[in-house]
């Protein structure tokens, strides 16, 4: 007899499915598709930055040797596209921003088109501009799109409480503003698309896209072609953070120059055209003004947020749905009041960047906790740990936390970390030019999906074969994160298999099932989830089919290592592929093939943004500790203490990859990373100036992860995607201030702004 | 049309005869010409390391070479590291090690590694992180990929020892 254990996945360090190809260079990227016959699309974009557009002449550029099309906003239906529907593939009348597209040419190469593009000839009359919001706001100031004459395309406003009545009860009120800057995605496989259309008006786009089913609503009415005659292949992508969340205009324009040619169409960025053309983190002014009793209860939380929203709407624009909730539901707020302003100027324009407008919110609420904090003569953990919110609780804005590690993710990233002792030691004062410190910073995210829209659901189909092997096809997306193996894992958990015999389709729109698209952390828990109930009902199949054969209860069979297996001994009694065989070759002629639909239990938010629009919330403690030179302003990370509430870790090596990739994304942010945009240019375009973060500057890196075991989520699980990068600018500052007094409002924490601040400060702090 | 060179050189092992125009880079003639896709084009400046093939034992960014420079050379790219058996012991550590996410610096990762051990045993792990100082990585904050060519290089010393 052979007996067969039961085994585990969950929790494991499993190899990611997809990285042998990835090791071995057989991985196709967008960038490594060639079509027979394809053509090579490029975009001439605007040199200015606010201008009517007098004439285009393209000419010259037509009458070019392989040139094959050459359009303008003339030639296309000009419906424009993004999350705002104010941006025009392809600028006919004015520019608005330095990216704007005005033609585009396909041609025989890459060389031709550029040629090409240096033909085309356009004639503008210069508008007066206008780069700060502040300034965009003014009465007069130029209009940007006439449709808004006030220059503001949305305003956000949220509260409860009342705000003078937490005023009352504050011993303490302190008022900040902080600056946050402009960085990019910095992707390392640049954006790209092909587009195809067959001799019947079918569209093939090989897309990068992290929403291939409403890609194809969205982009539908821009181009003309019904959504049912698009099929959006994704190749293996090189990386997103959620630059490709939304449409942008190079999108059609090159599904446009397939249209005119007739012929594949491959269009693909360089590295300068990605830093300026591709979309940014949104940049923020924030005015945060709050208050706490003298015991250390914070009062009231009051946040006022300006959105340089540059020339068109993209997601960046809508950050501050996630900005309220780090405001109004990371710590215990009584009165709380969130307003935003988003406002055109002729800026880049902003998307959707991991962590979704909460690092942007987490460095103000927690630079101002320490803040608070210090003027109280509370320790700052304690102060946090007073005041963090628990298991069990419904936040006004209507976020319930079923489970919450939050004060598990304090004590320990504090213990690991020595803070409590480390803190005081530091800040009683430090001999010569370089100086130590140590900052804490938290942080809540959605853990479980996030439902903007009326569904967040996830579609799965999931095939057993004859052989024993399975398909999932799965409509979510992997951007490099993993999910394709986590959801491989969640399956094998339920049919007793090695991971081996899983493969996953997740880059087909002709054969997957609708998903909402990768993003808000939402992979592992929605996803997973679905996979994991189409897993099951497989095995409901299965045991049924095994039971009648063997004349035992479902229940006193299990499946193991590929194996039906007598559940009380796991004595194995028939191989997998030979029942399933049984069902083909007998009267059953059945299949085992199982689809699931899975829905989070989160709703849409109200009118006033109140609502639990996560079906769980993830939280986080990091604490950094630094050395700073007081005399070259330069800032050495020496360490991170992480902890993470993740609920249940489901793969060990994936989950490090993203807490450990997410930590250095945030010191980037925190410190390296500025796309300079001085009059609307971007005066930094290239890697060389535009800083990344590299290797011989990752510090030590010191993670927890503490599992509350999700009720809702698969096997235990929240998301973790956007988490580790949110805290981290926040814990710098405060480390900084704990080596040196000083109190900083602007990132990034370069060592030039760092010198200039400790001696426009002069060491006496805030 | 610019003049065509014609050039020979030795790439992953195999002789090979390749006519390219003098303003052609190394990448270009690997992806486009020669149709090896596995090295990939990061910035085209030499910034990122995304192209980085070995010339002559020496790790160079393929965009910064022109391919007529690779005559008489031997040029060894991602694709030239499989063995008889699949994938060679680096390239397997990155995937039991996790040091690959979405993989698009990976290629240029493993050679640059591969230049390293290569280059001598016994690194210290700061030696390491300075020797993929040129390669770029968005996804794993290169801690992964640091402790995958450390294991890598503890396994060649050891058995260089035995």
């Amino acid at each position: 007899m052979t007996v067969i254990a039961k085994e585990t996945l969950i929790g494991k360090r499993v190899p990611k499915l997809d990285a042998p190809p990835k090791v071995s260079g057989e991985a196709r990227y967008l960038q490594d598709i060639e079509l027979p016959g394809m053509l090579f699309g490029k975009i001439l974009r605007t040199d200015r930055v606010h201008a009517r557009i007098l004439n285009i002449d393209v000419s010259a550029a037509k009458a070019l040797p392989g040139v094959h099309a050459v359009i303008t906003a003339a030639d296309t239906p000009n419906v424009p596209l993004g999350i705002g529907r104010d941006n025009p593939p392809l600028k006919g009348d004015k520019v608005r921003c330095i990216r704007d597209e005005i033609a585009a040419v396909a041609a025989e190469t890459e060389e031709i088109a550029e040629e090409a593009l240096r033909l085309i000839k356009i004639e503008y009359e210069d508008l007066p501009a206008v780069f700060d919001p502040a300034e965009s706001l003014k009465e007069g100031a130029p209009v940007i799109h006439d449709k808004h004459p006030d220059n503001i395309p949305f305003t956000f406003e949220y509260s409860h409480g009342d705000i003078s009545e937490g005023e009352k009860e504050s011993d303490v009120i302190l008022e900040e503003k902080v600056k946050l800057h402009y960085v990019t995605h910095c992707c390392m496989g640049v954006s790209g698309i092909i587009a195809n259309f067959d001799s019947e008006g079918n569209l093939v786009v090989y897309s990068q896209t992290q929403i291939p089913f409403m890609y194809k609503k969205d982009i539908s009415p821009v181009i003309g072609v019904p959504p049912e005659k698009i099929h959006v292949i994704q190749p293996v992508i090189g990386g997103a953070f959620g630059s490709k969340l939304d449409i942008y205009p190079f999108e059609p324009i090159c599904i446009f120059l397939a249209r005119v040619s007739r012929r594949p169409v491959k269009m693909v960025f360089t590295r300068e055209e990605e830093l300026v053309a591709s979309p940014t983190r949104q940049p923020v002014e924030l005015t945060i003004r709050g208050g706490a009793k003298k015991d250390g209860t914070l009062t009231f939380r009051e946040v006022h947020t300006v959105h340089d929203n540059g020339g068109y709407t993209s997601w960046g624009a809508t950050t501050p749905f996630v900005i309220m909730q780090t405001v109004s539901s990371l710590y215990r707020v009584p009165h709380c009041l969130y307003k935003t302003t988003v406002v055109y100027t002729n800026n880049p324009y902003s998307g959707s960047f991991r962590g979704y407008g909460n690092l942007q919110a987490t460095y103000a609420v927690e630079t101002h906790m320490d803040k608070l904090a210090e003027a109280l003569g509370i320790d700052p953990l304690e102060f946090r740990l007073r005041n963090a919110q628990e298991e069990g609780e419904t936040t006004p804005q209507g976020m319930r936390f079923h489970t919450c590690g939050f004060r598990d993710c304090l004590t320990t990233a504090a213990e690991k970390s020595g803070f409590r002792e480390k803190h005081p030691a530091y800040k009683s004062g430090q001999e010569g030019p370089v100086k130590r410190g140590v900052g804490i910073a938290s942080l809540l995210h959605v853990g479980g999906g996030a439902k903007i829209y009326r569904t967040d659901g996830c579609g799965t189909m999931l095939k057993v074969d004859d052989f024993g092997k399975v398909t999932v096809m799965t409509g979510s997306t992997d951007i490099g994160q993993g999910s394709e193996t986590v959801i491989a894992q969640f399956v094998a958990e339920e049919l007793g298999l090695p991971i081996g015999s899983i493969s996953v389709i997740n880059n087909d729109s002709e054969i997957t099932p609708w998903d909402v698209g990768v993003h808000a952390s939402r992979t592992t828990f929605i996803a997973g989830k679905s996979a994991q109930l189409a897993a099951r009902k497989a095995r409901m199949k299965l045991l049924k089919v095994a039971s009648e054969k063997f004349d035992l209860a479902p229940g006193q069979l299990d499946l193991r290592g590929g194996q039906v297996v007598r559940a009380e001994d796991g004595e194995a009694l028939m191989d997998l592929g030979k029942l399933i065989r049984s069902l083909h070759f007998s009267t059953k002629n059945d299949i085992v093939m199982t689809s699931e639909y899975y829905e989070p239990p989160s709703m849409m938010q109200d009118k006033e943004f109140k609502g639990d629009v996560s079906a769980t919330y993830a939280f986080g403690t990091q604490v950094v500790e630094l050395e700073v030179d007081t005399e070259t302003g330069v800032v050495r990370i020496l360490r991170v203490t992480a902890a993470h509430d993740v609920g249940r870790v489901i793969n060990q090596m994936g989950i490090e990859g993203q807490v450990e990739g997410g930590i250095v994304m945030g010191i980037g942010y925190a410190t390296t990373e500025n796309l300079v945009v001085e009059n609307g240019k971007v005066m930094n375009p290239s890697f060389r100036d535009y800083k990344l973060i590299t290797a011989p500057e990752v510090p030590e890196i010191d993670m927890t992860f503490i599992e509350t075991m999700d009720k809702e989520g698969p096997a235990g699980a929240k998301g973790i995607g956007e988490a580790p990068a949110i805290c981290i600018s926040a814990a710098i500052a405060n480390a900084l201030y704990n080596a040196t007094g000083v109190r900083f409002y602007e990132l990034p924490l370069t060592p030039e702004k760092v010198l200039r601040r400790l001696r426009e400060a002069g060491g006496n702090g805030a | 049309m610019s003049v065509l060179h014609s050039i020979r050189f030795t790439l992953n092992g195999k002789p090979v005869r390749a006519s390219v125009p003098v303003h052609l880079s190394a990448i270009d003639m690997l992806r486009d010409v020669l149709h090896l896709t596995g090295t990939k084009l990061g910035c085209g400046e030499g910034e990122c390391g995304a192209c980085t093939v070995i010339v002559d034992g020496v790790s160079v960014n393929s965009c910064l070479m022109f391919a007529v420079d690779c005559d008489g050379r031997e040029v060894i790219t991602i694709e030239g590291l499989r063995t008889d058996e699949g994938l060679n012991p680096l390239q397997k550590a990155f995937v039991q090690q996790g040091a690959v996410q979405c993989g698009f610096c990976t290629p240029g990762m493993i050679m640059q590694g591969t230049a390293l051990l290569n280059r001598r045993s016994g690194m210290t792990v700061e030696e390491i992180r300075r020797g993929i100082e040129g390669n770029l990585c968005r996804c794993t904050g290169y801690r992964k990929i640091v402790d995958t060519i450390a294991s890598a290089l503890h396994e060649t010393s050891s058995e260089e020892i035995s």
